[in-house]
């Protein structure tokens, strides 16, 4: 166990050469990238919506085609079936995952500065855990805004889910939702991490002078 | 028409019996029924796949109905009806405060030509201006949203506004003259038998504000009692001018079919806008009912009289602003002016007669020739190939022929400048070809619009509706290609392309400046202040609110309704029962409708646009008490 220990200690003490760091500094711009571009894109289609009525969820707001009036129409459809009105105001996400993207920013900038392999450590597992909170907490609200529905609403229909990702009818529309460019940059966020690790993963530790000296 | 070699699947005998039958399908066929030189037949040519848009816009005027109506071009489908000057319900027209103004004390009107806006003598795309012959107005449509802005008149000292709407080269003026002339000013009373003396006509420039559109009466200029008919304006060279026919010179009073006939010429007239402009800047003009009217005898050069053939009607300028073609009912030619000639005549002074102080201009010399077309032709077009159309009422005919420069051996004979004709059904009037009055016409297609279409659609009583042609005119020879069918009664009509406009389908919320329009349910609200009741109101898919409204017997009532929907297609009707009210609001619209109570009940107002799935419970309630004073 000692052993397992010391191993570990030495991995995440060893240095990140140049271009795991020059990978870090990439990664940092990805994420920097993510506010430029919506995160997932839903688009409703019916026959009479031909063009279909899309919504871009990005990290720190909600837009909607035709310069938002999509959203103010998916909402007056929505008020037959007795479902909430979907309003940016209530996402409460959107003042904290911005918080978040900032942080893995300096967390990248930090293991370039540091070159700790632990760095990159961190910033991983913090990331993973963000992805797995924020998918679930998405999931979490489509099933809210598909099982609150008033039930003195014109239209009684059975609770549903929207669809997370993939296609979904629901009434006279068909829901796609889909990962949008926001996504592949959070994805290449987490891939470049890997790779900054691989690259470095042969790098010799740097023992610290006390240990040379015992 | 099923194409007729499908016969040949028959068996042998059943073919021998059957040519007999051929041979009568052949003679029954149209004579224009054959495929054109790229093998495509007239059935794909005005195809338009569900689906499929046409290619150009067709603005009929709609006669004494008083609407426009709109097709395309090449499928004829009727997409849309613009009212104008009637009470449309069908679009809420003539019921909420701003179309009530726009008919103002009348049910009907007269519309006879619309007039594409222009810039630099092209289609600028951005309105449309229809005259009113009978209460003598001038209706301006926005083509952003095909809806009335304004409407001018009845414009003083003007009985029966034909000549109009003509548009300048850059919509300076729009131009009127008047059919009937009356003693000036209007509610002046003379007797008809003192005709010569007593009445008179005008013609008036009606000056268009360059950004908003916005028209007012210009100037007018005193004529004889002539009957101005019709007008065209200059382009070009001629571009500071508007040419006007009459048809009785004889200044006749009644029996005109007869008595107005009597000359083997009328009088047409060339009017310098630009001159009469300057009269009135220059105070030369005396103003009768509010309007500047310049009276030529003192102003020269505003207006020249033109002999032309008897009894005209056309008057119209080609593309190049160099040729002015009238068309004379009772003579079987169409006469070509040249305009250089007009400016020479009137440079020498070579003028045959002076009428009233005006000069008469020597016909022989500003004549290039008498095109021997046919009998009664009425109005040219022009396709920009240097050739002109001239619609026949008598023959029911559309001939073809080249316009000017001839050689001498052609103006020897210029019946050889007669290249085709074609046969209408029945009795044409006006005829279109797309941008015919500008610059550049589109060329490709013309349009008959035919008086009499007995025998032609399967029956529906004895009032027959009109039929339109349309005519491929984009290779050497005329083809006939569809007919269509239309309330009475397309005059003249214009042609836009379709790409030349890109309308709105919802008003945008934010341009919305009715300072009662609301866009949240919280502000949805009646008032009260003494009889007066406001109501500001939602509409919205699927219900008013409020929907229920209390009111006295003796109050007045004002809904303001807004349409917050933007949503393309998202209008809501607003019908009320037994108080004849049938609003429309458009999606982003606010608009206003008063109703006095003089009864009491209950009165259940609703959507009257099928809005959506929950449309018929998209309703409220108008709840009138009694009066006060019955209560008590």
């Amino acid at each position: 166990m000692q052993a397992f220990l010391k191993k570990q200690e030495i991995f995440l003490s060893k240095p990140l050469n140049l271009w795991s760091r020059l990978c870090l500094v990439l990664a940092a711009i990805c994420m920097g990238a993510t506010f430029f571009f919506p995160l997932w894109e839903i688009r409703l289609v019916a026959p009479q919506y031909r063009d279909g009525l899309e919504l871009y969820i990005y990290s720190y707001q909600l837009q909607a085609g035709n310069d938002g009036q999509h959203l103010d129409e998916i909402n007056l459809l929505n008020h037959y079936i007795g479902m909430q009105p979907i309003r940016e105001a209530d996402f409460v996400e959107m003042t904290w995952i911005p918080f978040a993207f900032g942080i893995f920013i300096l967390l990248s900038l930090r293991g370039v500065v540091f070159g700790r392999m632990g760095n990159i450590v961190d910033l991983f597992v913090l990331f993973l855990y963000f992805g797995i909170f924020s998918m679930a907490n998405f999931y979490y609200r489509l099933y809210s805004y598909g099982h609150n529905l008033d039930p003195t609403a014109p239209m009684t229909i059975e609770p549903f889910t929207p669809v997370l990702m993939g296609k979904n009818r629901i009434a006279n529309f068909i829901q796609y939702s889909y990962p949008d460019v926001a996504s592949y940059f959070l994805i290449a966020f987490g891939v470049l991490l890997v790779v900054a690790a691989v690259l470095s993963v042969r790098e010799k530790p740097i023992v610290p002078e006390s240990h040379t000296t015992a | 028409m099923k194409p007729a070699n499908q016969e040949r699947t028959l068996k042998w005998p059943a073919f021998l019996a059957a040519l007999p039958l051929f041979g009568i399908l052949a003679a029954c066929a149209p004579d224009d029924e054959v495929r054109r030189a790229d093998g495509e037949s007239p059935a794909e040519q005005s195809y338009v796949a569900p689906g499929d848009f046409d290619d150009y816009y067709l603005f009929y005027s709609g006669g004494h109905s008083g609407n426009v109506f709109v097709a395309g071009i090449p499928s004829m489908r009727h997409i849309v009806t613009i009212p104008v000057f009637t009470k449309y319900p069908g679009k809420g027209y003539g019921y909420d405060e701003v179309t009530k103004e726009h008919l103002g004390d009348f049910t009907w009107g007269d519309i006879h030509h619309p007039a594409l806006s222009k810039t630099d003598g092209m289609y600028d795309g951005r309105w449309l201006f229809v005259n009113d012959n009978a209460h003598n107005r001038i209706a301006r449509i926005d083509l952003r949203d095909f809806k009335v802005k304004q409407v001018l008149g009845p414009i003083p000292n003007t009985s029966g506004n034909h000549g109009s709407s003509f548009v300048t080269e850059n919509n300076e003026y729009v131009m009127g003259g008047t059919r009937f002339s009356v003693p000036l000013p209007k509610g002046t009373y003379a007797h008809p038998s003192d005709y010569e003396d007593e009445f008179n006509g005008v013609i008036t420039g009606i000056s268009v504000d360059q950004e908003t559109g916005e028209m007012e009466v210009g100037w007018q200029v005193l004529t004889p009692p002539f009957n101005w008919d019709l007008s065209s304006t200059g382009k070009g060279p001629s571009q500071d001018w508007a040419f006007f026919t009459s048809y009785n010179t004889e200044m006749a009073h009644t029996v005109l079919e007869v008595n107005a006939s009597q000359l083997d010429r009328d009088l047409g007239a060339a009017v310098n806008w630009r001159a009469a402009e300057q009269a009135v800047a220059d105070g030369n003009y005396t103003e009768i009912d509010g309007v500047p009217v310049i009276d030529p005898a003192e102003v020269p050069g505003v207006m020249y009289f033109i002999p032309i053939g008897k009894s005209p009607h056309g008057m119209d300028t080609t593309p190049s602003g160099e040729w002015i073609v009238a068309g004379g009912k009772l003579q079987p030619s169409a006469t070509v002016y040249s305009f250089e000639r007009m400016m020479a005549a009137i440079e020498a002074e070579d003028f045959e007669d002076e009428k009233r102080g005006v000069p008469v201009l020597n016909y022989n010399s500003v004549v290039e020739g008498e095109v021997p077309v046919g009998l009664g032709p009425l109005h040219t077009q022009f396709d920009g190939r240097g050739n002109a159309y001239t619609s026949m009422f008598i023959d029911s005919q559309v001939a073809k022929w080249r316009l000017p420069p001839w050689s001498d051996e052609e103006k020897e004979d210029l019946e050889s400048v007669v290249v085709d004709k074609i046969d209408v059904h029945y009795n044409i009037g006006h005829l279109v070809v797309g941008g015919s009055d500008t610059k550049e016409p589109y060329g490709d297609w013309l349009v008959a619009m035919n008086k009499h279409a007995v025998g032609r659609h399967i029956k529906v009583g004895p009032g027959i509706p009109e039929t339109s042609q349309l005519i491929d005119i984009s290779g050497e020879e005329m083809h006939m290609v569809k007919e269509a069918f239309t309330d009475k009664e397309p005059h003249f009509a214009q042609i836009l392309r379709a790409d030349a406009i890109d309308p709105i389908e919802v008003y945008p919320r934010a341009e919305n400046d009715h300072p009662q329009a609301i866009w949240d349910f919280d502000d949805a609200e009646v008032t009260r202040n003494g009889d007066e009741v406001e109501v500001r109101m939602i509409s919205i898919r699927s219900r008013f609110v409020p929907d229920v409204i209390d009111a006295r017997v003796g109050d007045t009532i004002t809904f303001h309704i807004t349409n917050t929907e933007q949503t393309p297609g998202m209008t809501h009707g607003f019908g009320i029962g037994e108080m004849d009210i049938s609003g429309n609001i458009d999606p982003g619209e606010t608009k206003t409708y008063k109703v006095e109570l003089d009864k009491p009940g209950v009165f259940p107002f609703y959507c009257t646009v099928f809005c959506s799935a929950l449309h018929q419970e998209m309703q409220g309630y108008l709840s009138v008490a009694p009066a006060a004073e019955d209560t008590e």
